[in-house]
C-alpha cells in the first residue's frame, strides 16, 4: 500500500518531527518505497504462530524495594540530572510555559 | 621488534605482562596513528589522556607486582554508543551533541576493569541506523582499505565503521561494536577484521544508546579470533540493571578455543544463494566450506525458509522500537535545544528534533511511527513479530541438523561512499545476511576469508546456536588459520 | 492455566444486586429526563519504598529533582527493572476485589510527548494487564442516596509509572520539571460504567480506598495525590444508548467526585438540550467555580501506538508467589462487617461505620478486646457499648475537648477501665464522659478520678431509699395519682429522685426501689 503527503506530515507531527514541504517531498516516495518493500509480509501465513516476546528463553526477574539499593539506579544525585540540561533553575528543569 | 600498532589483544597484553614493552609505549604508539589519521574519520572524540592514564595504571600496579587484567595494557577504541562517564557520547547526532554522561556503560565499565584504556570514542551511523557510516552528523568515516588502482573512498561499513576502520587501519588493537542487523559483522567483512556479536542478553545493554532494544547487542571487533573471545569475556556478563540480561556464568571462551571440528557439523542455508549475492563473495563461501571440512567438520545442507522476510521483518521491528526509543531526544533534559521564537513546548519538540536528527534516523522515526500507529498495529507490527517467531523457529530446526551456520556476512565486498545513499531500500539490502540472525538472537561472527579480484577483503559468517559463543568461535578460528589472511590497506591518509 | 479465581464466600453471603441497574437518580431536563452513566479510572499510588523501575524513593514532599535516578530522567542507555513490592500489592489489591489474576502479564509502552513524561513514554500495561475482571460492593445507605446494596464491576487493574509534575506558577515565560514522582507505580483500578448517580460514584470511591487501604497498598491519601480519580461521564435518555463521554481528569476527593457527576452530567444535559453534542475530551475540574472546563493541551489526536516494552519481558507469576499475596492479606471490609453484624450482633449501621476505616476498626477492636480482658467478658456480649462508646461517645468527647485533649492519653486501657466501671454499674453515663474528659486532659488514672472526683454513682439503697422517702413525701398528690393510674408520672419519681442525689444514683437501683415504694 501507499501513503499520501497528508499521512506522512500526520505521522511526522505525531512523532514530533518538524517537515518542510521540501523535506515531504522527498520522505513520501522514500516512506512508500520501504512501506511497499515491507508489505510483503503480508504473504507469511502466520496462523497459530505468537508474535515474538522474549527472542532469548529469559525469565523477567523482579528487583527487591529497596532505596538507591545501586547509586546507578538511585536518587539523589540531582547535580547529575541537571548536568546536561539545556535549561535548569532552581533544582527544576525548564521548558516554554505549558498551559494546561 | 615489530612495530607496537600492528599487535592485537593478545600479544599487547602479553607483551606488557612479560616487560617487553610498556602499557604506556602502547597507548602512546596508537595515540600517535589516531592523530595522524584525520582523514579517515573514524573518531569523534579522541582521549589519548584516558588512554595513557590506564596504561600508567597498569605499568604501576605491574611494578607492584599485581595481578593484571585480561585486557591490561590494551588500549580500544569505544563506539560512540557506549555512555562514557565525563566524555560526550554522541551517537554520532547533532541532538546529543555535547552530551557529558554522569555515568559509564556497563560493558565499559568492565573493559576499564580488565585493564583496558579509552583511546577515544569511534565514529558510526547515527544511532546506528546505517550500514555505510554515511548517517554520521559528524561525517562519514573513510575505509582504509581502496580497490587496486583507484582511490575512491570506500565505506568501511556501519553502523560501525569507526571501529571497522580504526582496526583495520591500526588506529586501536580492538574496539567495542554493537550489532542491532548486522552492525558488528557487515563492517567487520567489509574491512579485513573479526567481529561477533553474541548472544542476546550476554552483554548488558545499560548505558548504551538504544536504538532497537530486542535486538542491540554489544560485541567485540578486532583482529582475530582469539582477540574476540578474550574481549568478549571482559565485555559479557550478568547485570541485574538490565532486566533482558542473561543470568548465565561467561565461559573462559579464550581457553577453549579448539580449531579442530571433528564430529562437528556445518550447515549450508540453501536460501543465502539468493540472486544479487556477488559472485566473489559465492567463491568465498565456498572456499569457507572447504576449510571447514578440512577441519574436520561434516556439511550439511539446511533450509531457512523464511529468510526472504527476515529483512522486511527486521525493517518493521527496529523503526518501531527506534520511534519510541528516540522519543527520549526532546530538548528537556539533555542535548540539543532549538526553540523558536514563540514556541511552545510541542513546537519545541518538532523543532529540536527536526534539527537534531539525521535524515536516516527521521525515516526510521517515521516508519517506526506509522506501523505502530492505529489501525496499522497488527498488519505490521504485529504481523512482523510473528515472522520473526517463524525466523526463529527455522533456525531451531536448522539446528537439529547442524551445530553452526555458514554464509556469507554480505552479499558484496565494500561499495564506495556516496554509492546507495540515494536509495534507502538498496542500503537495507544489504543486511540480508546478517539481520536473520539478529532477529533470532543467535550469536554471529564475521571472520576475514580473503581478498576479492579488487583487492578488497570478503568476510564469511558463522551462526551459533544461542549461548553457543564456542561454537562459532571455534569455526571461526578454523576458518581464519586456513584463510591465512594477512592483507592489511596500505597507508594512503 | 493463566489465570486464578479467588472468590470471596463471605461476599457471596450479602445482599447483592449484579451491577448495571439503574438508581432513581434522573436529572430533570427542560425536554424530559436523563440518566447518568458514570465509570471511574482511579489512579492508587502503591505503597513501596522504591519506584516502579528504579531505587529512587518515592516519599512525598521532597526538594525537587532530589528523588531521581538516571533512569527516572530518561538518560540515554537507561533501563527498567520491576519491583517486586509493586508486583505483590497489585496483585493483592486484585484479590481483594475477588479480581481474575493474571499470571501471565506484559507491560506495555504508551507513546506520548509531555514535559512530565522524560521517557516519552509511559511504561503501562494495556494488552495483558496483571488483575483481570473484579468486583467491589457497595452498602446501601439511604440517607446518602443509596437505596440497596449494588455490585460495582471492575474492568481491571494494571500497573504503570507516574508522570512527573509541571509548575507553572514560578517564572514568566516558563514552566518547571520535578521529576521526584516520576515513575513512582501506579495502579490503574479501571472500573465499569456500572454507576448511575454522584452518590455511588463517591460510595465506590470511598469504598475502593477503604479496600486498599485495608489491604496496604495505597495509602489513600487523596490530599497528596496518592489515589485520584478520572470520571468518565455521559448522560441518555432512560434505557437508550450509551451517549458520548467525556473524561474528567485527577478529581482527589470524594466529594469533588460527586460533584463532577453532578455538574458535568448537567452541563451536558443542558448542552444537548439546547441542540450541540457532547465531545469525547479530557476535561478539568475547578474546585474553586465548581465546573468542569476542556483541557485544550491534551485534545491533540490521541494515538498512543501502544506494543510491549522491548526492555522487559513478561511477568510470569508462580503458584507460591500467589499463595504468599493470598495468605498475607487481611480480613476485608466485606467480611469484617459481616463478622461484626452476624458474631458481634452489631447494628448494620455501627457494623457499617466501624468498617469503613482502617483507624476506626482498628480503635474499636483494640478497645473491645481489652475490656473484654479486664471484664472477663465475652467481646459478643460488650461489642454493642463499645460500639457506641467508639463511634460516638469517645470522638464526641474529644471533639468537645478541642485542643485541650491529648490524643495520647486515649489508651484503649484508659477507655476500659471506664467501661469497665460503667458496665458494674459504679459510674454513669454521663460520669464515663467527664471521667473521659479528665483523662483526655491529665491522662491521669481513670479509677482513681472517679474515686477523687467523687464520679460514682450511689448504688447503695439504703441511702437511696432515703431519698426516695423525702421525694414521695414531697409530692404525696402526685403519688395519689401514680397509685390512680397516671403511669407516667413514674419518670416524674425518678427525675426527682436524680436530682435529689445530684445525679450520682445509680438508674437501675432508682428504677427498681421507686417500684417497690409505689408498688
Amino acid at each position: 500500500m501507499s501513503v499520501d503527503r497528508a499521512t506522512v506530515a500526520k505521522i511526522a507531527s505525531l512523532a514530533r518531527i518538524n517537515m518542510s514541504e521540501a523535506d515531504l517531498d522527498t520522505m513520501v516516495p522514500e516512506f512508500n518505497t520501504i512501506l511497499n518493500f515491507v508489505d510483503q509480509l503480508s504473504e507469511v501465513d502466520v496462523s497459530g504462530v505468537e508474535p515474538m516476546t522474549a527472542v532469548i528463553p529469559n525469565k523477567l526477574r523482579l528487583r527487591a524495594d529497596a532505596v538507591n539499593a545501586d547509586p546507578l539506579t538511585g536518587g539523589g544525585i540531582r547535580d547529575k540530572i541537571l548536568a546536561n540540561a539545556p535549561v535548569a533553575e532552581h533544582g527544576f528543569f525548564g521548558v516554554p510555559k505549558v498551559i494546561e | 621488534m615489530t612495530e607496537l600498532t600492528e599487535l592485537g589483544i593478545k600479544a599487547i597484553r602479553e607483551g606488557v605482562k612479560a616487560g617487553d614493552f610498556s602499557a604506556r609505549e602502547v597507548a602512546e604508539g596508537f595515540n600517535a596513528n589516531i592523530a595522524s589519521a584525520e582523514a579517515l574519520n573514524a573518531f569523534i572524540t579522541a582521549t589519548p589522556d584516558h588512554a595513557l592514564k590506564a596504561a600508567d595504571a597498569v605499568d604501576a600496579a605491574r611494578a607492584k607486582g599485581e595481578e593484571l587484567g585480561s585486557m591490561a595494557g590494551v588500549p580500544i577504541g569505544v563506539k560512540d554508543l557506549f555512555a562514557t562517564q565525563g566524555v560526550q557520547t554522541s551517537a554520532a547526532s547533532h541532538i546529543l551533541e555535547g552530551f557529558k554522561p554522569e555515568y559509564e556503560s556497563t560493558v565499559s565499565r568492565k573493559l576499564w576493569e580488565a585493564g583496558a584504556g579509552m583511546l577515544g570514542k569511534l565514529n558510526l551511523d547515527q544511532f546506528a541506523m546505517g550500514s555505510s557510516n554515511e548517517s554520521s552528523y559528524f561525517g562519514e568515516v573513510v575505509s582504509p582499505w581502496r580497490k587496486q588502482g583507484s582511490d575512491a573512498k570506500l565505506a568501511p561499513g556501519g553502523s560501525s565503521g569507526g571501529s571497522s576502520a580504526a582496526v583495520a587501519a591500526r588506529l586501536a588493537p580492538a574496539a567495542t561494536g554493537t550489532d542491532t542487523g548486522g552492525s558488528i559483522r557487515q563492517p567487520a567483512a567489509f574491512t579485513g577484521i573479526t567481529g561477533i556479536k553474541p548472544t542476546y542478553g550476554r552483554c548488558s545493554r545499560w548505558g548504551i544508546v538504544a536504538f532497537a532494544s530486542s535486538l542491540d547487542q554489544a560485541g567485540p571487533m578486532a583482529k582475530d579470533v582469539t582477540d574476540c573471545a578474550i574481549m568478549l569475556e571482559a565485555m559479557a556478563g550478568f547485570d541485574p540493571k538490565d532486566s533482558t540480561s542473561l543470568d548465565l556464568p561467561v565461559p573462559d571462551w579464550e581457553a577453549a578455543l579448539s580449531s579442530d571440528l571433528t564430529g562437528k557439523k556445518i550447515g549450508i542455508p540453501k536460501e543465502y544463494r539468493m540472486d544479487g549475492l556477488a559472485a566473489d563473495v559465492a567463491k568465498a563461501w565456498d572456499d569457507g566450506i572447504q576449510w571447514l571440512k578440512d577441519a574436520g567438520a561434516e556439511v550439511v545442507d539446511i533450509s531457512l525458509p523464511h529468510t526472504k522476510y527476515a529483512l522486511a521483518s527486521y525493517y518493521i521491528i527496529a523503526p518501531a522500537e527506534a520511534s519510541s526509543n528516540l522519543a527520549r531526544y526532546d530538548g528537556v533534559r539533555y542535548g540539543l535545544r532549538d526553540l523558536p521564537e514563540g514556541a511552545n513546548l510541542q513546537d519545541m519538540y518538532a523543532a529540536t528534533r527536526a534539527a537534531g536528527f539525521g535524515d536516516e534516523v527521521k525515516r526510521r522515526i517515521l516508519i517506526g511511527t506509522y506501523v505502530l500507529s492505529a489501525g496499522f498495529y497488527d498488519a505490521y507490527y504485529t504481523q512482523a513479530q510473528k515472522v520473526r517467531t517463524l525466523v526463529q523457529r527455522d533456525f531451531m530446526s536448522a539446528f537439529e541438523q547442524c551445530d553452526v551456520i555458514l554464509a556469507p556476512t554480505a552479499p558484496t565486498a565494500a561499495f564506495a561512499l556516496g554509492e546507495k545513499t540515494g536509495d534507502p531500500l538498496e542500503m537495507y539490502m544489504g543486511d540480508v545476511f546478517s539481520v536473520p540472525a539478529s532477529l533470532a538472537g543467535l550469536p554471529a561472527m564475521s571472520v576475514p576469508s580473503g581478498l576479492n579480484a579488487d583487492g578488497l577483503p570478503l568476510g564469511l559468517q558463522i551462526i551459533g546456536k544461542p549461548f553457543d559463543e564456542q561454537g562459532v568461535l571455534n569455526a571461526g578460528l578454523a576458518l581464519e588459520e586456513r584463510a591465512g589472511f594477512t592483507a592489511k590497506p596500505q597507508k594512503w591518509w | 492455566m493463566l489465570a486464578l479465581h479467588w472468590k470471596n464466600a463471605l461476599a457471596l453471603q450479602l445482599n447483592r444486586r449484579s451491577g448495571g441497574e439503574m438508581s432513581n437518580y434522573r436529572i430533570q431536563g427542560a425536554t424530559g429526563e436523563w440518566e447518568v452513566v458514570i465509570g471511574l479510572e482511579v489512579h492508587a499510588q502503591v505503597t513501596s519504598e522504591a519506584k516502579l523501575f528504579s531505587s529512587s524513593s518515592t516519599q512525598f514532599g521532597a526538594e525537587p529533582n532530589t528523588q531521581v535516578s538516571l533512569i527516572d530522567a530518561a538518560m540515554p542507555g537507561m533501563l527498567p527493572v520491576p519491583n517486586q513490592e509493586c508486583i505483590r500489592q497489585a496483585v493483592r489489591t486484585g484479590m481483594a476485589i475477588n479480581a481474575q489474576i493474571n499470571k501471565y502479564s506484559r507491560f506495555d509502552r504508551k507513546n506520548y510527548f509531555y514535559a512530565d513524561l522524560p521517557q516519552g513514554y509511559q511504561i503501562s500495561q494495556l494488552y495483558h494487564p496483571i488483575v483481570g475482571e473484579g468486583e467491589l460492593l457497595i452498602e446501601a445507605d439511604e440517607k446518602a442516596g443509596l437505596p440497596e446494596d449494588k455490585v460495582i464491576g471492575i474492568e481491571r487493574i494494571h500497573v504503570e509509572q507516574d508522570a512527573g509534575k509541571l509548575m507553572h506558577d514560578q517564572h514568566p515565560t516558563m514552566s518547571y520539571v520535578d521529576l521526584n514522582r516520576c515513575g513512582v507505580a501506579l495502579m490503574e483500578i479501571v472500573s465499569r460504567p456500572d454507576m448511575t448517580s454522584p452518590a455511588e460514584a463517591g460510595a465506590y470511591l470511598a469504598k475502593l480506598r477503604s479496600i486498599l487501604r485495608y489491604v496496604g497498598s495505597c495509602d489513600g491519601n487523596m490530599d497528596q495525590g496518592s489515589m485520584r480519580a478520572d470520571v468518565n461521564v455521559s448522560v441518555r435518555r432512560p434505557g437508550e444508548e450509551l451517549g458520548t463521554r467525556t473524561e474528567t481528569k485527577n478529581v482527589n476527593s470524594v466529594r469533588f467526585v460527586m460533584q463532577v457527576v453532578e455538574v458535568e452530567a448537567q452541563r451536558q444535559v443542558d448542552l444537548i438540550e439546547d441542540g450541540g453534542t457532547v465531545v469525547q475530551e479530557t476535561r478539568l475540574f475547578d474546585p474553586t467555580s465548581g465546573t468542569t472546563r476542556s483541557m485544550r493541551s491534551k485534545e491533540d489526536a490521541h494515538d498512543y501506538r501502544y506494543f510491549p516494552d522491548p526492555d522487559l519481558l513478561p511477568v510470569e507469576l508462580d503458584d507460591a508467589f500467589l499463595e504468599d499475596c493470598k495468605a498475607s492479606l487481611p480480613e476485608l471490609p466485606d467480611a469484617k462487617r459481616a463478622r461484626y453484624i452476624e458474631k458481634l450482633g452489631l447494628s448494620v449501621y455501627n457494623a457499617r461505620e466501624l468498617t469503613a476505616e482502617v483507624e476506626t476498626f482498628g480503635r474499636f477492636e483494640t478497645l473491645l478486646a481489652e475490656t473484654a480482658k479486664i471484664l472477663g467478658k465475652d467481646e459478643s456480649a460488650l461489642a454493642t457499648q463499645v460500639a457506641n462508646w467508639s463511634l460516638s461517645i469517645a470522638p464526641g468527647v474529644l471533639k468537645s475537648l478541642g485542643d485541650e485533649a491529648n490524643p495520647a492519653y486515649s489508651t484503649a486501657e484508659a477507655q476500659a477501665k471506664i467501661l469497665k466501671m460503667q458496665d458494674a454499674g459504679e459510674i454513669s453515663g454521663g460520669q464515663a464522659k467527664e471521667i473521659y474528659e479528665i483523662v483526655l486532659k491529665t491522662g491521669r488514672d481513670a479509677e482513681e478520678i472517679a474515686e477523687a472526683e467523687g464520679l460514682k454513682q450511689v448504688s447503695d439503697t439504703g441511702a437511696i431509699e432515703a431519698k426516695i422517702d423525702e421525694v414521695l413525701a414531697a409530692n404525696q398528690d402526685k403519688v395519689e395519682q401514680y397509685r390512680g393510674g397516671k403511669d407516667k408520672l413514674f419518670g416524674f419519681f425518678v427525675g426527682q429522685t436524680m436530682k435529689a442525689m445530684q445525679g450520682k444514683g445509680n438508674p437501675a437501683v432508682v428504677n427498681e426501689l421507686l417500684k417497690q415504694k409505689l408498688g
